[in-house]
């Protein structure tokens, strides 16, 4: 018995060739991400300003965080924002993936050109879009004058700076577009055709057969828009923490990601930062924890478990 | 697949053989001092410094001539804290940085860059050259970190085209009488429904806060580098401001239409009479100079206190060397040459160079090396064919013997960013007593932690 499971020559051919070709994720990981990480949560018990060694300091830092009422600000900021942008990102990418799914020929033109934002530099996207957002000049607002809408000041009104950020981001679900696109392209059509000879309309059809049939893709990415809303960083830098900005940014528009990098890189406090990298890393966990315990019941696994 | 694998491992091996000699031979290259007779050596790595035009490249070449055993390297763009301190904490930094003077007192404070006695005494740098301003700036508990470049200065800049057609004649734009100053302003500004289309004129917040507060008499960063932000005399200049501010659409929409201007092109505010009035820095007027051909007509007038007298802070960076720079006295040397006035001469002479194929004309080079200054203005600013371009640059050159900078702290980095955040706090509606009170209490927790005591 125990002879045969052992595995033979070819097997352990396969396996050896399988850690060598695996072997520079795996280096990769624990140089760039399971190093830096593990040395960032020594550093959030050290004060440490990059310059002269960290000296270690406890809880120090932690207990900081509670009575900074900037990292409050920047924290109730981000969900506010992720709020806004997780839901909102969501559905102009469904919304869109579900024409493409229409378009038929010219599908693969269109696809290109809803994923190209993605390529495009963070920079360029928040430099262009502060021109076009300007409440006095920008094209958004000259759009909205024609039908009879004032545009309000997006980029300069507090109340409308997360708005603003969260619209912007929406140039970046170009790849939760192709995402739900392959995700529609595998509901059955036999699935549609029955709901269509049980007389269900149009929305029906979707409520009840294309939603459940692409929620793993929905799950998905609703899970990875979370965690790219609560690391928001590019988009509110280039946009209101950029050289030429920083000196008017409104608090409103401070999210955890550019305080940490002011608090680093700026105030030279790279423990405090690490700690708040720390405690943004357990809050992701935990409200990703959250949605995968509530995203279970909902999400129809094609070949999955039928409990 | 045996086979396969060794020569795989072999690749990797030589790969990484070659990544050892490279980086060996380059640790070898670096680093440098001083050759026998005293003279610098070796490579200069440098961060931070720009200068790709006439007057940067002068000096860079005036500094190639005198040492020509140095070869220099330069990474060229703005100053990246992030660069420059992910450079220190690996062990590899630069052996020169160029920075803005106001950062000096936060990195001296953090040891990331060093006193500088042992340059200034080796390379007999006569500090007493420098403008007292700017020597002020880089100095922290009495030692001198940064040797100082750029001395700029802030005036008021008119567009005198729209200011006529207001009829408001030019001696309205003053800041000595602030109520007198709004009064102007409100005649000067034009809105079309909920359309800005004139400023009348911008105090420049936040940035010109501490300018304005200035002029009020407060003194935000006291002499030992301790936040003063709700000086009485700051709060009122705050308010005043923001008066203004809010008597031409308020802040939002204010700072919605100034974000749209063209600052460097021909549509830029003055020209394109988006403003009519603002205290600027003398930069500016070598901008502007371009667009004469198109219709400016500059104006200036003296931004003063309440008295009459001009009032400017003083801005400009300065040239340090940090912690573990490999060859100390390679930078010490170039921040000698590029700050020495026989090197300012030769970037005047490259200037008037520019400006002569150009079919333009000088408007002045505004440095922290006194004897320079003075000579440069006597020899070539004799000649400036704009009346109203003249006015501006000897209103420039009015403020620099008074001109102040906001003087050096441990915790500089973080009032600079408390008093920018109050001054939004209060543009964006909250009491500036109140944005201030915050700002200072803020400042004042980062420079009792700097100085050691808390």
């Amino acid at each position: 018995m125990a002879e045969r499971s052992r595995p033979g020559l070819l097997e352990r051919r396969e396996a050896r060739a399988a850690y060598v070709f695996i072997a520079p994720w795996i280096i990769g990981f624990i140089v760039f991400t399971a190093g830096p990480m593990i040395a960032s949560l020594w550093l959030s018990f050290t004060d440490y300003s990059l310059v002269e060694p960290g000296q270690v300091v406890g809880t120090a830092n932690y207990q900081q965080l509670v009575d900074d009422p900037r990292v409050a600000k920047s924290l109730a900021n981000t969900f506010v924002y992720a709020a806004m942008f997780v839901p909102l990102g969501t559905a102009v990418a469904l919304a869109l993936a579900m024409l493409l799914h229409r378009v038929g020929r010219a599908a693969g033109f269109f696809r290109t050109v809803f994923y190209l934002p993605v390529m495009t530099p963070a920079v360029a996207a928040g430099a262009m879009f502060l021109l076009l957002l300007n409440g006095q000049r920008g094209l958004v607002n000259q759009v909205l004058g024609w039908f009879g809408v004032t545009g309000p000041n997006w980029t300069t009104d507090p109340a409308w700076l997360k708005p603003s950020l969260a619209v912007v981001s929406l140039w970046t679900v170009g790849g939760s577009i192709i995402i739900y696109l392959a995700a529609l392209n595998n509901v059955p059509r036999q699935l549609h055709e029955a709901a269509l000879l049980d007389g269900a309309g149009p929305v029906r059809r979707f409520v009840s057969v294309t939603l459940p049939m692409i929620s793993g893709a929905l799950f998905f990415t609703v899970i990875t828009h979370t965690i790219a809303a609560m690391q928001m960083f590019d988009q509110a830098y280039t946009m209101f923490y950029g050289p030429q900005q920083k000196s008017t940014a409104s608090d409103e528009s401070l999210v955890y990601m550019v305080y940490l990098f002011q608090n680093a890189f700026e105030f030279f406090k790279m423990g405090f930062a690490s700690a708040m990298a720390w405690v943004l890393f357990l809050i992701i966990l935990v409200i990703t924890v959250i949605q995968v315990r509530v995203g279970n019941r909902f999400v129809y696994y094609e070949g999955g478990s039928t409990r | 697949m045996r086979s396969k694998f060794v020569v795989m491992a072999a690749a990797v091996g030589l790969l990484a053989g070659c990544a050892g000699v490279g980086g060996g031979s380059g640790d070898a290259g670096a680093g440098g001092g001083t050759a026998g007779g005293g003279t610098p050596q070796g490579s200069l790595k440098i961060m931070g410094f720009g200068g790709e035009d006439e007057v940067g490249q002068s000096r860079v070449n005036a500094f190639k001539q005198a040492y020509g055993g140095v070869k220099v390297s330069n990474a060229k763009g703005d100053f990246d804290a992030q660069q420059f301190l992910t450079a220190l904490a690996s062990g590899n930094p630069p052996d020169l940085v160029y920075m803005d003077r106001n950062l000096i007192g936060t990195y001296a404070k953090k040891g990331a860059i060093v006193p500088l006695e042992d340059c200034i005494s080796k390379q007999q740098i006569d500090t007493s050259q420098y403008r007292e301003a700017a020597m002020r700036s880089v100095t922290l508990a009495d030692k001198v970190y940064g040797i100082p470049e750029f001395y700029i200065v802030t005036t008021n800049l008119v567009d005198a085209k729209s200011l006529k057609a207001a009829g408001v004649p030019t001696s309205e734009i003053q800041t000595k009488d602030w109520a007198a100053l709004k009064a102007t302003t409100a005649k000067l500004f034009k809105k079309n429904g909920n359309k800005l289309e004139r400023i009348g004129f911008d105090p420049k917040l936040p940035e010109f806060f501490p300018l304005w507060a200035t002029a009020n008499g407060a003194t935000i960063v006291k002499e030992d580098g301790a936040p003063n932000l709700n000086d009485p005399k700051a709060v009122e200049a705050l308010e005043y401001t923001i008066g203004l501010v809010n008597g031409q659409g308020g802040w939002t929409t204010f700072k919605s239409f100034r974000d749209a201007f063209d600052i460097f092109g021909e549509k830029n505010p003055l020209s394109a009479g988006s403003v009519v009035a603002f205290p600027m820095e003398n930069w500016y007027v070598n901008v502007l100079r371009d667009f004469i051909g198109s219709g400016l007509q500059l104006d200036s007038t003296p931004f003063t206190d309440h008295d009459g007298k001009p009032v400017s802070m003083v801005g400009g960076s300065a040239w340090a060397i940090p912690k573990g720079s490999k060859n100390p006295d390679a930078a010490c040397a170039w921040a000698k040459t590029m700050t020495d006035k026989a090197t300012w001469m030769k970037a005047a002479d490259a200037r008037i160079a520019k400006v002569k194929q150009d079919k333009s004309f000088f408007t002045g080079l505004f440095t922290a090396n006194k004897p320079a200054d003075e000579e440069i203005r006597a020899k070539y600013l004799t000649d400036v064919p704009d009346a109203g371009f003249k006015r501006a640059i000897d209103n420039f050159y009015s403020t620099l013997d008074d001109a102040v900078a906001l003087n050096p702290s441990p915790a500089g980095a973080e009032i600079d960013a408390a008093w920018r955040s109050g001054v939004t706090r209060a543009l964006g509606g909250q009491p500036a007593q109140q944005a201030l009170d915050q700002a200072q209490k803020e400042a004042q927790a980062a420079f009792t932690k700097a100085s050691g005591n808390g």
